[in-house]
């Protein structure tokens, strides 16, 4: 008869021992942790090798940092121009009006974004500039100009305020003044040159806002004024500061794309105050706007506060699609690219949306050939429609899908790739590199839930990052130039913005005159 | 607890299974220094999106995220493949599986940018694994087949024959 504890794992209990059953029944599981193991490791050699065929012999250039502030007296500066521009590029020199920042204070208690908003305003760095002068043809927009100008501290209404600068009635007073040593432009199209050249007469360094001008004549006229005068310009295509865009050139150095042969550009908008139907003020009348002043160099029309407030709609002042908006997407091109100007340009569209009286058209698609580069610029824009296209550089091995982030996607046809491809390495239609504003380096995408969200651009900047406020890196670029005084100019000096200016006229002619128009580089002639 | 083979075999083919799926992707993380939750969290749906999306944005909160992720990860799954400190492990287990629920609960009406995979109502597969922490934490099997049957009476003296 069995005794009732002879079972062998009792016994080894009894006598506090382990037994081989129980070694092993214990010991089971865990060659299951070596399985694992060995499948983690061959997950890792597997991305390390992608990693590395992918990023193997490409040197990213990420731009790093800010170059330091150059030393010196305050500068002063000049406003011409405070509508909701100018008033921008206040802010981005570091001047709010005290009301909106008790405004700003108010909205920040209840919401994070006005609270970053303004924690972002009042953390941007100081340029070391005083505003002495302020000139709007509007007596309100004037005077919250100067009221503006005078906030060096960023403080509310109570706060301390610097001395207020002066207004000026005319730009020419303003320009003639002593206590002004640069100014910045933000006037309607056609009176950016006439300020411009007053403004390089009295050698008073200058930043113009896009685009540089409105016809072709005072194009030329500005280049030969500003290098005669030798003042620092900087037209304010701020998209130079683009953190992606610098990438972009680095990676289109080095080949990555292959021979590339059409860049798609675009606009899309979709709502009336991006088809510049701005509010009317029901200050102005012509008791508080000078009028006269504000036609300039525009075909003579009776007083019209419509015409003041939504002058990009009519060519009488503005430069419609081709001025307003292409030139941001041509000049991001030309920097990546350094494209210059088309040999040719094609254009054709309508005012086929908003039919409210306007001149502009409301839709434009333009061509640009470039023979010598074997590529074409296509600008496609309506302001009827909000779907982002966002800029495409198509090339023979890849394409580069380009707004503030970027996205090197492989041509599933690439003859660089071909290899990679049919290994598996790379998989065409697949972003292979995406680069964010604030990343440290490049990422070569290879997990899935990354490639999910690089194709969709949202890898980091998902509910927007915090993006470094370019307009202000661009002003602070002009005014480094400005206190360096060795004659060194900015990244969008006047030779690029004669650039961006033929080009744009060159695809307005077309509009027009419903015609190719050529460019002659010898003559310097569109014909 | 006293079970058939055929249950102990389910039990423990069960425990091992979460297990090794717990493992993997902690391991993942774990040897991955540019991993981070950040996508995953801002992603986020239901009522606690605003909790997550906090996490996600601040850089203090988002470290111990991480780290609590994919070292919890990694240590639950070793204790449930090995078969020690299981109930601990499985207990674990739950809140991390409830910490993802609540952050991308399957009710209709809330999308998320990355797809799933298949069609789910209010019951997905994380509410399933953490139903299976459940069963793991109710019917242990650690003391049988696992590391806890060695430590199950006091410190080994010696091994049997």
């Amino acid at each position: 008869m069995k005794a009732k504890n002879t079972n062998p794992d009792q016994k080894d209990k009894e006598k506090n021992t382990i037994s081989r059953r129980d070694l092993l029944a214990g010991l089971a599981s865990l060659p299951v942790l070596g399985l694992l193991g060995y499948g983690l490791f061959n997950h890792k050699t597997e991305t390390a090798r992608k990693s590395s065929s992918l990023l193997g012999d490409i040197d990213i250039i990420i731009p790093k940092g800010i170059s330091p502030l150059i030393d010196g007296p305050p500068l002063r500066l000049g406003i011409v121009g405070c509508g909701s521009r100018g008033r921008y590029l206040m802010k981005a020199l570091g001047f709010l009006h005290p009301d909106k920042i008790g405004e700003y204070k108010q909205y920040a208690r209840e919401s994070k974004f006005w609270k970053e908003y303004l924690e972002q305003f009042m953390l941007q760095e100081s340029l070391n500039i005083e505003i002495t002068g302020i000139c709007d043809v509007f007596d309100k927009h004037a005077k919250q100009g100067v009221e503006t100008g005078a906030n060096l501290y960023r403080n509310g209404t109570d706060g301390k305020m610097a001395k207020l600068p002066k207004r000026y009635r005319t730009y020419k007073e303003l320009l003639a003044a002593d206590d002004v040593d640069a100014v910045i432009i933000a006037t309607p199209d056609h009176l950016h040159i006439s300020v411009a050249l007053e403004a390089a007469r009295h050698g008073k360094h200058i930043y113009c806002e896009k685009p540089l001008s409105w016809t072709v004549p005072e194009t030329f006229d500005i280049r030969k004024a500003v290098k005669e005068s030798g003042v620092v310009f900087q037209l304010g295509h701020q998209g130079r500061q683009t953190e992606s865009y610098l990438v972009a050139r680095s990676l289109i150095k080095q080949n990555v794309t292959g021979k590339i042969s059409l860049i798609e550009v675009c606009t899309n908008r979709n709502d009336p105050n991006g088809a510049w139907v701005y509010d009317i003020d029901p200050e102005a009348n012509e008791q508080t706007i000078d009028w006269k002043q504000f036609i300039g160099p525009a075909p003579w029309h009776k007083f019209s506060a419509e015409r003041f407030f939504r002058w990009r709609c009519w060519w009488d002042y503005g430069t419609g699609l081709s001025g307003d908006l292409f030139t941001h997407e041509y000049d991001a091109l030309n920097q990546i690219l350094d494209l210059g100007i088309p040999k040719s340009a094609m254009a054709s569209g309508g005012i086929y949306f908003y039919k409210d009286g306007r001149t502009v058209p409301d839709v434009l698609n333009m061509a640009f050939e470039f023979p010598d580069r074997d590529l074409t610029l296509l600008y496609s824009a309506t302001l009827a429609n909000e779907k982002n296209r966002g800029k495409v550089i198509m090339g023979h091995d890849a394409w580069i899908e380009l707004d503030e982030s970027l996205l090197v996607v492989a041509d599933p046809k690439s003859t660089q790739y071909r290899e990679r491809i049919e290994k598996g390495i790379i998989e065409p239609h697949k972003p292979i590199f995406s680069y964010v504003p604030g990343q440290e380096s490049i990422d070569a995408i290879t997990t899935p839930t990354e490639k999910y969200f690089a194709s969709r651009g949202l890898l980091y900047t998902y509910r927007g990052g915090k993006p470094i406020d370019t307009t202000h890196l661009h002003l602070r670029e002009w005014i480094n130039c400005i206190r360096r005084k060795d004659g060194s100019q900015p990244s969008c000096d006047i030779d690029q913005a004669f650039e961006e200016a033929i080009t744009a006229h060159m695809g307005t002619i077309a509009y027009h005159e419903k015609r190719q128009t050529f460019w002659d580089d010898v003559n310097e002639v569109i014909y | 607890m006293k079970y058939t083979v055929s249950s102990l075999s389910a039990l423990v083919i069960l425990r091992i299974t979460t297990g090794w799926h717990f493992l993997y992707e902690g391991l993942v993380k774990v040897t991955d220094p540019s991993w981070s939750s950040r996508s995953y969290l801002m992603d986020s749906g239901g009522f606690l999106k605003g909790f997550f999306e906090w996490v996600a944005e601040n850089n203090t909160a988002l470290t111990i995220a991480d780290s609590l992720n994919a070292w919890g990860l990694t240590l639950i799954g070793i204790a449930l493949v090995a078969g020690i400190f299981t109930r601990y492990a499985a207990y674990a287990g739950i809140v991390l599986l409830g910490l993802y629920y609540l952050s991308h609960p399957a009710f209709p009406g809330i999308t998320y940018l990355f797809p799933v995979d298949g069609s789910y109502f209010i019951i997905n597969k994380t509410l399933i694994e953490l139903a299976a922490m459940w069963v793991i934490i109710s019917f242990p099997t650690s003391d049988i087949i696992g590391l806890e049957r060695l430590f199950k009476k006091n410190a080994i003296k010696s091994i049997g024959k």
